[in-house]
């Protein structure tokens, strides 16, 4: 337990703010992956064939090559890729791409890659007859997205939105190898000053269970809330 | 380009170990599955729950943590040392196989047990009714359904698994994305060894894919 | 009015002095904090050892701010080449491998190699001299080289990744070893403890610093090794500079003021001070 003490004397605060970070880049990730998302599910529910193309080249590449590989990928390539843009500009000085941004965005490509097969699954369950019954009400475009279409969505995509979410969670544990502090992070520098690996790793294994116990508790609580009526 | 064809070979090579991984955990993690599974639909409470928890936290942690308690965690164990049992935990081979198939037993159970939920009450009612026992309603009825009932899934689980293997490299082995990394960081080149290895995992997904696909045909006998 | 011109223009021209403080930048040096006595971390996060001490002291001489940025091994030249951090302090020896890719201020510190195994090993008592040098050559050396191979042959030989220990095993000069690599220091030491490697390789104060640490059996064996694959000491990693260009020229200016530095701390006696404070001996050069 000593350990686990708070403070200069222990691993307690170190680990806490590691735990932080690792929600913090979490929710950073998903939230990139939804937005490639909606771009992406459009692109496969699209009537355009090139667009569909893209749109399955992507979840193709990023649900089949192992996270690590494309961790690597954006590590050891996205300063230098950055800076060649910047240098088309005009501009050549350095640029630093912080380790929360380089895992957030690796982790977010490849959550949203599992997240553009949600949605369009989601969009692709809603029945036919509901965007023609909205039509006929006179309903505009914008309105009927948001008061029919989206609502429904949500409801049907929330359990595999939770599952996607774990995966997400749990895969950020990976982006310990581009120096980003989090939890699995901070566990391997402890394990490696205090030489007692079984401990701390065990402990980062209760700490993600932590996470994954209260993240499915709230999302039972989302799917009441939108369940209601039905 | 230069480089894509000379680091082929040593890729190449190292996804005989990612196969070999990815095969083998994937062999011993149905037979974890099935027995979990089973247990799972005991009627005795605490078999019930020994099997909900193991899904549980196998499912709740992060590979990466479960293969390093059991690769650098276990080998600080003194007893576990002194056992028969080290020969197994010395090897960081053996350690990588047995990470991945208590994680993808998990999965597997998981997946079989909610096959095994599928199934309709009438249908056995019929079967035994027939006069059919126990082991031939098991294998006869039961097992055809839920493997058929659980193919999908279990395709899926296939190709995690083999990314899966990818952690492997964080415990000595020298995988494909072991030996990926190992040129990167030599290199400075991630782009071009990225596709390399990246073409190679696609291929593989794409066999698993394709196989499961083909597999579902067989046993579709509505058709 | 008056008052507030000379308001404004006073945080006008603050300003301009805390952004200019804040461009005059400064130097990033990169360490691997698992590397302990050289750098390593203690309880509270911070880094400590033999570098993160040495490193302050030279930023006083250069009369520069300077921050300690961490960064993992295997990654640790490629951040530099791409900009990340400006030096590299981080008990990196100089070798002509490495001298490809960037460049080296003067050696700082002797870093003396070993093989370390746990008590008991039949690899105890080798009949080897001290040390060798790889560099010179000679029968003595080939002797000893002999004698190692003959013992090596087959065992299963920890390392570090990236490293000169690599290297040298890989070089076949020992003949054939199984080479297993690794993370970090720390983890060839917990593999070496726990028997599933039968020696290691690395800085003999890597293994001299676990012994006293952990309390575990670990000893040195065989002769320490230096020249060759090993390098000539360890120096400071700076980007290859040229005076094509304004980061070009601002690298070459970096690795004259650091060898100027280390001679200034050399002749003060300060790293000789350091190097007993952290290794028990004198390992400075």
């Amino acid at each position: 337990m000593e350990l686990l003490a708070y403070g200069d004397t222990g691993w307690g605060d170190e680990l806490f703010f590691a735990t932080l970070m690792t929600v913090a880049v979490a929710i950073t990730a998903i939230f990139i992956g939804f937005l490639l998302a909606a771009i992406f599910a459009s692109f496969k529910l699209s009537n355009t064939r090139i667009l569909n193309l893209i749109g399955s080249f992507y979840t193709t590449v990023f649900r089949g090559v192992p996270e690590l590989l494309v961790i690597y990928l954006f590590f050891f390539g996205s300063s230098g890729a950055v800076m060649y843009v910047a240098k088309i500009f005009g501009y050549d000085g350095y640029i630093e791409v912080n380790a929360f941004l380089t895992g957030a965005i690796s982790i977010g490509i490849i959550s949203g890659a599992y997240s553009t097969e949600v949605f369009r699954g989601a969009v692709q369950a809603i029945n036919r007859g509901q965007f023609e019954a909205s039509e006929v009400l006179g309903l505009k475009k914008k309105i009927y997205y948001y008061k029919v279409i989206i609502p429904q969505m949500l409801r049907l995509a929330l359990p595999n939105i939770s599952n996607v979410w774990q995966i997400t969670l749990k895969d950020t544990s990976l982006i310990s190898v581009t120096g980003l502090v989090e939890i699995m992070r901070q566990s391997y520098i402890a394990a490696g000053s205090t030489r007692d690996p079984l401990f701390f790793y065990s402990f980062a294994a209760v700490l993600y269970l932590f996470l994954t116990f209260l993240s499915l508790k709230l999302f039972n609580n989302l799917e009441k809330h939108y369940s209601k009526g039905h | 380009m230069d480089l894509m064809i000379e680091s082929f070979p040593r890729l190449l090579d190292a996804t005989i170990l990612t196969i070999e991984l990815t095969l083998l955990s994937l062999f011993f993690g149905v037979f974890v599955g099935v027995f979990f599974a089973v247990l799972r639909t005991s009627n005795i409470k605490i078999l019930c729950c020994i099997s909900y928890y193991y899904s549980y936290i196998f499912r709740g942690t992060p590979l990466l943590v479960q293969i390093f308690i059991i690769y650098f965690g276990f080998g600080q164990v003194e007893w576990l040392r002194e056992s028969f049992l080290w020969i197994i935990f010395k090897e960081p081979y053996s350690c990588a196989i047995i990470a991945f198939t208590l994680n993808t037993g998990a999965y597997t159970s998981e997946i079989l047990r909610s096959a095994f939920e599928t199934i309709q009450k009438g249908v056995l009612e019929a079967a035994y009714g027939l006069g059919l026992n126990k082991i031939h309603v098991f294998f006869k009825i039961k097992l055809p359904i839920v493997v058929k009932q659980s193919l999908p899934a279990y395709g899926n689980e296939m190709i995690l698994m083999l990314k899966g293997t990818s952690l492997a490299s964080t415990v000595t082995l020298l995988d494909l994305t072991g030996v990926a990394k190992h040129i990167i960081s030599t290199t400075f080149r991630p782009v071009e060894v990225f596709i390399v290895a990246g073409s190679i995992y696609l291929l593989m997904t794409f066999i698993i894919h394709n196989f499961v696909k083909i597999l579902e045909k067989k046993l579709d006998y509505s058709k | 009015m008056n008052k507030f011109k000379r308001l404004f223009l006073s945080i006008f021209a603050s300003i301009i002095l805390l952004s200019t403080s804040v461009l005059a930048d400064k130097i990033k040096i990169g360490t691997e904090g698992a590397y302990p006595p050289w750098n390593a971390k203690d309880e509270s996060g911070k880094l400590i050892g033999f570098e993160i001490e040495l490193a302050n002291f030279l930023c006083i001489y250069m009369k520069h701010e300077c921050t300690i940025v961490e960064q993992d091994w295997d990654g640790m030249i490629p951040a530099l080449v791409m900009r990340k951090f400006d030096a590299i302090m981080a008990g990196m020896s100089i070798t002509d491998e490495r001298m490809k890719t960037i460049n080296f201020s003067q050696g700082y510190a002797d870093e003396v190699a070993s093989l370390a195994v746990m008590k008991g090993s039949s690899l105890e008592g080798m009949d080897t001299p001290k040390a060798i040098n790889l560099s010179t050559g000679g029968s003595a050396v080939n002797n000893a080289l002999e004698t190692l191979t003959a013992a090596l042959t087959g065992k299963t030989i920890g390392v570090q990744t990236a490293t000169i220990h690599q290297n040298f095993l890989e070089s076949g000069d020992v003949g054939k070893v199984n080479i297993r690599t690794y993370k970090t220091q720390d983890e060839v030491n917990l593999d070496l403890a726990a028997g599933r490697i039968d020696a290691a390789l690395a800085a003999a104060v890597a293994f001299t610093d676990y012994a006293e640490k952990s309390g575990k059996d670990v000893v040195l064996v065989g002769p320490t090794f230096a020249g060759g694959a090993f390098g000539n000491g360890v120096g400071v990693g700076i980007r290859k500079g040229d005076n094509s260009s304004a980061q070009g020229k601002k690298d070459a200016k970096l690795l004259k003021d650091f060898n100027k530095a280390i001679d200034t701390a050399r002749k003060q006696g300060k790293i000789s001070e350091l190097a007993i404070k952290w290794f028990g001996f004198d390992a400075s050069m």
